[in-house]
């Protein structure tokens, strides 16, 4: 039981607190994406001459695996966030706007999906 | 829809480097977006194995793709410094009229120059695909 008034209560919780959590999400992923983007980038430029097998035999290093996979969720993730907000800003018709965030989701999911799986499978050697 | 007052108008409000900035950042987000397409082509043929490899490594390599891939690489670059700029803005520094200017055009000089260094790189490269 708490003494404290109704007004003060609200004040002092503030708001759900869940407000910023789609605001921070895309802070995050673009603090993450900043490393590992340019990291990526660079590497590509290497690795985009070089042969099938010694593609295969970069990505399957344990460090190039993960730092792939990590860029992979937060690219994915990041995108998603960031298309989410165009398409709630310009798409004004409401079964559109539905349809918009469904496929966005359902298209970054699989893109995202089909990132890691083929990751994996360089990595654990199932080629 | 539309019996609600609208903002002013695209056609009736002057640009200026801010506001052209700031839908750039949306427009290469969106670009950046759909890239992920050719990347993930890209992956799938490795793991696929090592003809597919050769297929996708044909595809990429392609002049109209080239073109393609010089705009993706500025898109990257512009999101990247321009993210930046935003992710100082969150944190409350650079606000200040002049300031927003200067890494307004700082953007676009080092998102330019980092494309430019990247394809010098690549196409100067010895036996070069890309």
């Amino acid at each position: 039981m708490s003494l404290r008034s109704d007004l003060g209560r609200v004040k002092g919780l503030g708001s759900a607190k869940a407000g910023v959590h789609h605001w921070r999400l895309q802070r995050l992923t673009a603090l993450a994406l900043v490393p590992l983007s340019l990291w990526f980038v660079a590497s590509l430029m290497c690795v985009f001459k070089a042969s099938h097998a010694e593609v295969v035999q970069w990505v399957a290093q344990p460090h190039v695996t993960v730092l792939l996979l990590a860029l992979s969720i937060a690219l994915f993730w990041h995108l998603t966030l960031g298309v989410q907000v165009v398409i709630e800003d310009y798409v004004r018709t409401p079964w559109k706007q539905v349809v918009g965030q469904v496929l966005l989701r359902a298209g970054a999911g699989l893109g995202g999906l089909l990132a890691v799986v083929s990751i994996l499978k360089i990595s654990l050697g199932l080629n | 829809m539309t019996t609600r007052p609208l903002s002013p108008h695209l056609q009736i409000y002057r640009p200026q480097l801010t506001s052209v900035l700031s839908i750039t950042h949306r427009a290469t987000g969106v670009a950046l977006s759909l890239g992920t397409v050719v990347l993930l082509y890209w992956l799938q043929a490795a793991a696929r194995g090592e003809a597919a490899y050769a297929a996708a490594h044909g595809v990429l390599s392609l002049g109209a793709v080239k073109v393609l891939l010089v705009a993706w690489s500025w898109a990257f670059f512009y999101h990247l410094c321009n993210g930046i700029r935003h992710l100082f803005w969150d944190a409350g520094m650079g606000f200040e009229l002049g300031r927003a200017y200067a890494s307004g055009y700082a953007v676009l000089a080092s998102a330019s120059a980092l494309t430019a260094l990247v394809w010098v790189y690549v196409l100067t490269q010895a036996g070069g695909v890309a």
